[in-house]
């Protein structure tokens, strides 16, 4: 932490402004897929689990980590399984372009 | 040691591109043309950094985690083909699943840590606690009264709102003293205790209309309680990802909140103000004209241009392919046939859309309200199909109203207005429509799916006169 505190400060900081422009620009036909998409990205998660369960440094913190692992895992899964779906239905009636 | 040097390196730049990655993912949401590129380059970048986490050279045992990634991928898998009905309920679930990680690797961090946790980092470890428990317990509130498990009526009760923020504040205090006596260890618990009821506590009194609110709501606490993860366990990417999806649930909230007409301070504290309903309901009884299935395709049919409007009631009644079928007939017939999106309509941010889309309407056929608004004068037939407060004219000109003020779509202004209804019983937030009783409407009652099959019918021939 200390000055690593500052940096991540900043690189929240910077993420949450693209992220405000980026998702600003979406369309309201696609904010249920944008959910579940965030979702599934969010699950990134599953990092920071998956070394605390590697690391095994205590019963506690395996027993823990194996559980969060398991439920990240299963909105990275989930989640990209529904969005994926849910694009393929969204057809425009226009001839599709090459 | 270089050797490890080099390692931490590499896993760095991976996660690098990861971070690239999940922002163009989100960039290329913003059309449905390129939306797919979007989910694999999400895809990609999620494979690369849970591969480059495996590299770690602090991994001492990976029988667990395969363990734990069979297991989560076999859960994964049926929540991932869930029927789009379903989808606002298994939003929810996901939102839950990721608090929980969250929570789970923070409770662990915690006592891996304590009793010697820098002021800083256990400022951050109680965010990430304190958001990931009322983010958890509040999602699985939202799953199940949107599964019908749980009554879908708002609960309430006098000083609810007191009750909830002295719980918050509680916890807030008392990670505040752990921060400052951080060999407080046995308080700990109670921290995540009370955050936990309080999740409970605070989706208890949100009823089924304001679902969409309260789902954008809990999706950016889910994405804020990540990044917190992220600020503890120092890893930037986890922060990226976190600070994108608090920002995306952030922006939905607020789009979800003016659709609404509700403030947003009203929504960060969780006093979602439940609708009241109007004294005089019950009062008189007006007149109202109904129709049956062969007058609505006469009219239909004899249109050029139709506006349906779909509600939640299409949702419940499964109605959306039945729709699709009206749309086939009508469209055959050369009437243009549009479909309004109310922001709000449904039980959760472009739930509408979804369902219309898997129904294999054409998207641009689907028009928000906005850019509608302006051509109800000049539209023939407004269709509205389970859906109530949304097209309630007296959000426009009622100050009395509860509703007063919310943004709706002006169908009153269409030629002629249908409305499939099931009875003429208030909607979910008890208020009466006047829109039922001008002159210019038709109340066709009876279930959404049914009517509309029988209103296809009767364009197809029918069969007998």
């Amino acid at each position: 932490m200390g000055s690593n505190l500052i940096d991540a400060l900043f690189i929240f900081m910077l993420a949450a402004f693209i992220g405000f422009e980026v998702i600003r620009r979406i369309s309201p036909l696609l904010h249920t897929p944008l959910m579940s998409l965030t979702n599934a990205l969010d699950a990134i998660a599953v990092t920071g689990a998956i070394l605390m369960v590697g690391e095994r440094k205590t019963t506690f913190s395996l027993v823990l980590g194996t559980l969060a692992v398991i439920a990240a895992t299963s909105n990275v899964v989930g989640g990209f399984l529904i969005t994926d779906r849910m694009l393929k239905m969204f057809k425009t009636s226009r001839p599709k372009k090459p | 040691m270089t050797n490890f040097a080099a390692n931490e390196q590499l896993i760095q730049v991976i996660y690098l591109v990861a971070s690239a990655l999940f922002i163009l993912a989100l960039k290329w949401m913003s059309s449905p043309v390129t939306a797919q590129r979007g989910v694999r380059a999400g895809e990609i970048g999620m494979v690369l950094a849970i591969g480059g986490t495996l590299l770690n050279q602090g991994i001492v045992d990976y029988k667990w985690i395969a363990v734990a990634l069979v297991l989560g991928t076999v859960i994964g898998i049926p929540l991932g083909l869930v029927h789009m009905t379903a989808v606002p309920q298994r939003t929810a679930l996901s939102h839950a699943f990721g608090a929980l990680c969250v929570t789970l690797v923070g409770i662990a961090e915690f006592y891996l840590r304590a009793p010697n946790v820098p002021r800083l980092m256990m400022t951050v470890l109680s965010l990430e606690v304190i958001l990931g428990s009322l983010t958890f317990t509040g999602s699985l509130m939202a799953a199940g009264k949107l599964q019908e498990v749980l009554p879908q009526r708002p609960l309430t009760y006098k000083g609810q709102n007191l009750v909830n923020l002295t719980l918050l504040a509680v916890a807030i205090v008392l990670a505040a003293y752990v921060v400052l006596h951080p060999w407080e260890t046995l308080l700990f618990p109670f921290i995540v205790g009370i955050s936990l009821v309080f999740g409970v506590l605070m989706v208890i009194p949100i009823g089924g209309a304001d679902m969409p609110t309260v789902i954008s709501l809990l999706n950016s606490y889910a994405g804020l309680s990540a990044a917190a993860m992220g600020f503890v366990l120092d890893n930037k990417l986890l922060i990226i990802a976190g600070a994108l999806d608090g920002s995306s649930g952030f922006i939905l909230s607020v789009i979800m909140s003016k659709a609404m007409n509700r403030s947003f301070t009203n929504i960060l504290f969780g006093a979602f103000g439940k609708v009241q309903v109007s004294a005089n309901a019950e009062a008189e009884i007006r007149p109202v004209r109904s129709a049956t299935a062969e007058e609505a395709a006469a009219i239909l049919a004899a249109a050029s241009t139709v506006v349906v409007v779909p509600g939640y009631g299409m949702a419940v009644a499964q109605a959306q392919h039945k729709v699709r079928e009206l749309y086939d007939a009508l469209t055959k017939r050369g009437v243009d046939v549009r479909f309004a999106i109310h922001p709000v309509a449904g039980r959760m941010p472009g739930h509408m859309n979804v369902l219309l889309a898997e129904a294999n309407i054409p998207y641009e056929r689907l028009i928000e309200m906005d850019d509608i608004n302006g051509e109800f004068p000049q539209t023939d037939v407004a269709l509205v199909i389970g859906a109530n407060d949304v097209t309630n004219p007296a959000a426009r000109t009622d100050s009395a109203s509860p509703i007063y003020g919310m943004p709706i779509l002006d169908v009153d202004k269409a030629r002629t207005v249908m409305v499939i209804k099931r009875s003429m019983s208030p909607g979910f937030a008890g208020i009466d429509n006047p829109l039922y009783y001008l002159d210019k409407t038709l109340m066709l009652f009876g279930d959404a799916k049914s009517f509309v099959n029988d209103i296809v019918h009767e364009l197809a021939g029918g069969g007998h006169n």
